[in-house]
């Protein structure tokens, strides 16, 4: 069973049993330091395996992140943002470009 | 998913990111209740500190003292929102000995594993999934617990 934060990927890869939390990606078990709330989410998640009749079964964990900014922030692109990004994304094809040619990474 | 094929569209990768899609859905009912289970835990996080040349492999930690946190930096997730600081907000080894020793559940398995994420399904599925089912098989694991980052 999976116990993540992405809804549509995981609906979309199927998963035999997924307890979903709407948080921001990495930290689907329950926010950091937060004991109580990590129990909760972990126990439910756990319960899904006796529960779940069928593939595909999901669970929505009840806990709110508090603030919906991170649902706008995360991987926003503002036009500013462009040139940078774009930028980026050359750098990294040249690096990962650099280290197939030292066979540094798997071919895929 | 549109978010994040428009953020490597700006970065300028001209093929759009495929994300795994099966046809069917297995599902398998636990063979024992789950109070006598022996559970796995699988992350996608790291050992270590990771640089982007080093090879991703499947690696697994001990669950009896595990370390205080993980690593990821080089994975996608929310970096300005969140941290991997707690161990147990991505990797609830210490909830799951909880619920161990209140008897929801038999037992943690004595290693967790992490599954590297490629960005190629055929490696996932050829090598990285079989070595942590041939990992699991040999802790004795009953059913499993993923928690991708």
């Amino acid at each position: 069973m999976i116990l993540g934060s992405a809804l549509d990927i995981v609906e979309r890869c199927g998963a035999p049993r997924y307890a979903f939390t709407d948080f921001p990606l990495g930290n689907p078990c329950g926010k950091p330091y937060d004991v109580a709330m990590q129990r909760d989410i972990v126990r439910a998640a756990v319960g899904l395996l006796e529960e779940a009749e069928g593939p595909g079964t999901v669970i929505r964990s009840p806990f709110a992140w508090g603030s919906d900014d991170w649902r706008e922030g995360y991987m926003r692109i503002r036009p500013e943002d462009l040139q940078r990004l774009a930028a980026a994304g050359a750098a990294r094809r040249a690096h990962r470009q650099a280290l197939r040619e030292r066979g540094q990474v798997r071919a895929g | 998913m549109d978010r994040t094929r428009r953020f490597y569209e700006a970065q300028g990768f001209d093929k759009p990111y495929q994300w795994a899609q099966n046809q069917v859905t297995p599902f398998t009912a636990p063979r024992k209740p789950l109070a006598t289970a022996t559970l796995g835990l699988i992350t996608t996080a790291a050992l270590y500190d990771r640089e982007e040349s080093d090879p991703r492999t499947v690696a697994s930690g001990d669950a009896t003292a595990p370390p205080s946190r993980l690593f990821a930096n080089d994975l996608a997730w929310d970096k300005q929102a969140t941290h991997m600081e707690d161990l147990n907000s991505y990797c609830p080894v210490d909830r799951l000995r909880e619920l161990a020793a209140q008897g929801r559940i038999g037992r943690l398995a004595p290693r967790f594993h992490c599954v590297p994420t490629e960005y190629s399904q055929r490696r996932t599925l050829e090598a990285d999934a079989p070595e942590i089912l041939r990992r699991c098989r040999e802790d004795g694991v009953d059913v499993a617990l993923l928690v991708p980052l």
